[in-house]
């Protein structure tokens, strides 16, 4: 990945996150909170997932901010009163986190160096090699031995390891989202069955 | 070239501000979201890993696919959870964590 990029893209992110806990209104920190996830996802693609990128541009940029602002709106918290910060959770707030970033620092320190913690390169002849463990006549097969332009067919291959590896897992996803939008329908029918008998 | 100490740092100090958030703000709604921006610095990681793990010749995809598990579970918890907020809000008519603490001991 481009240095440049990166560097604008990480800052995009960080930018995103601060913001996100500096800014007083919560419909601004949840505008903060997709600069945040456009950098993430931009990061993504950087690292040749671009299926991941498109996803986490969808679900997150998408249909979560599109909740969260739902929720504030619904709630009408723009004029929220004015909060005082206790000096004590703001010190613990800051200081955790350092103590964290000092951790990550040090783990990075001991870790892979120099030279070895480069990216191996993706280019058509690596690409042209691994295609040999695909049948000849798979997408991913032609995608990768692509005479004029061979590109990374990471959604097939992503598709390729879900349904040999993961299958059960997808099956017990489908069924956790079954299940929590049940639990939502649940949650928000009961308070309104009660709301009159508590008036 | 950018490594993966690079990548990692950035995931460290993202999951860290999301912490801080978590700590500092009041407001259940924003505590919400720094976790949400805590999840995806964790998928940070899983790609980072995924793409420097090459096995044969491709990126290790065991990882893209955790992080789509991960995404799938941030959005089912989303929902729960801001259902959750709002019928607080109907039982309770405010979203500061300070004045919840019927389950302070």
């Amino acid at each position: 990945m481009d240095p440049l990029a990166f560097y604008f893209l990480s800052f995009l992110a960080v930018t995103g996150g601060v913001l996100l806990v500096a800014f007083r209104n919560p419909v601004s920190s949840a505008l903060a909170m997709v600069l945040s996830f456009v950098g993430l996802a931009g990061l993504f693609v950087g690292l040749n997932a671009f299926f991941v990128g498109v996803v986490q541009i969808l679900v997150y940029a998408g249909a979560i901010m599109v909740l969260f602002i739902f929720i504030i709106m619904l709630l009408d918290l723009n004029n929220e009163r004015s909060i005082r910060f206790r000096s004590s959770t703001v010190l613990a707030g800051l200081v955790v986190p350092l103590l964290l970033i000092a951790q990550v620092l040090g783990v990075i320190q001991g870790g892979v160096e120099g030279e070895e913690a480069q990216f191996g390169e993706i280019t058509a002849e690596t690409m042209a090699d691994s295609a040999a463990a695909f049948p000849e006549d798979s997408a991913i097969h032609k995608s990768l031995t692509h005479e004029k332009a061979p590109k990374l067919p990471d959604t097939n291959l992503i598709g390729h390891t879900i349904f040999t590896r993961y299958n059960f897992p997808l099956q017990v996803m489908g069924a956790l989202l079954l299940v929590a939008t049940v639990g939502v329908v649940v949650l928000s029918k009961r308070s309104l069955a009660k709301a009159p008998a508590d008036s | 070239m950018a490594s993966l100490n690079d990548f990692l740092f950035v995931s460290g100090l993202l999951f860290a501000i999301g912490l801080a958030g978590v700590i500092i703000r009041r407001n259940i709604i924003v505590i919400f979201m720094c976790l949400e921006l805590m999840l995806a610095a964790a998928s940070l990681t899983l790609v980072a890993f995924s793409r420097f793990h090459l096995t044969n010749g491709l990126p290790d995809y065991n990882g893209q696919v955790f992080v789509f598990f991960i995404i799938t579970v941030a959005a089912a918890e989303v929902a729960v959870g801001l259902a959750i907020i709002v019928a607080l809000y109907r039982a309770r008519q405010t979203i500061n964590v300070e004045d919840l603490t019927s389950m302070r001991g």
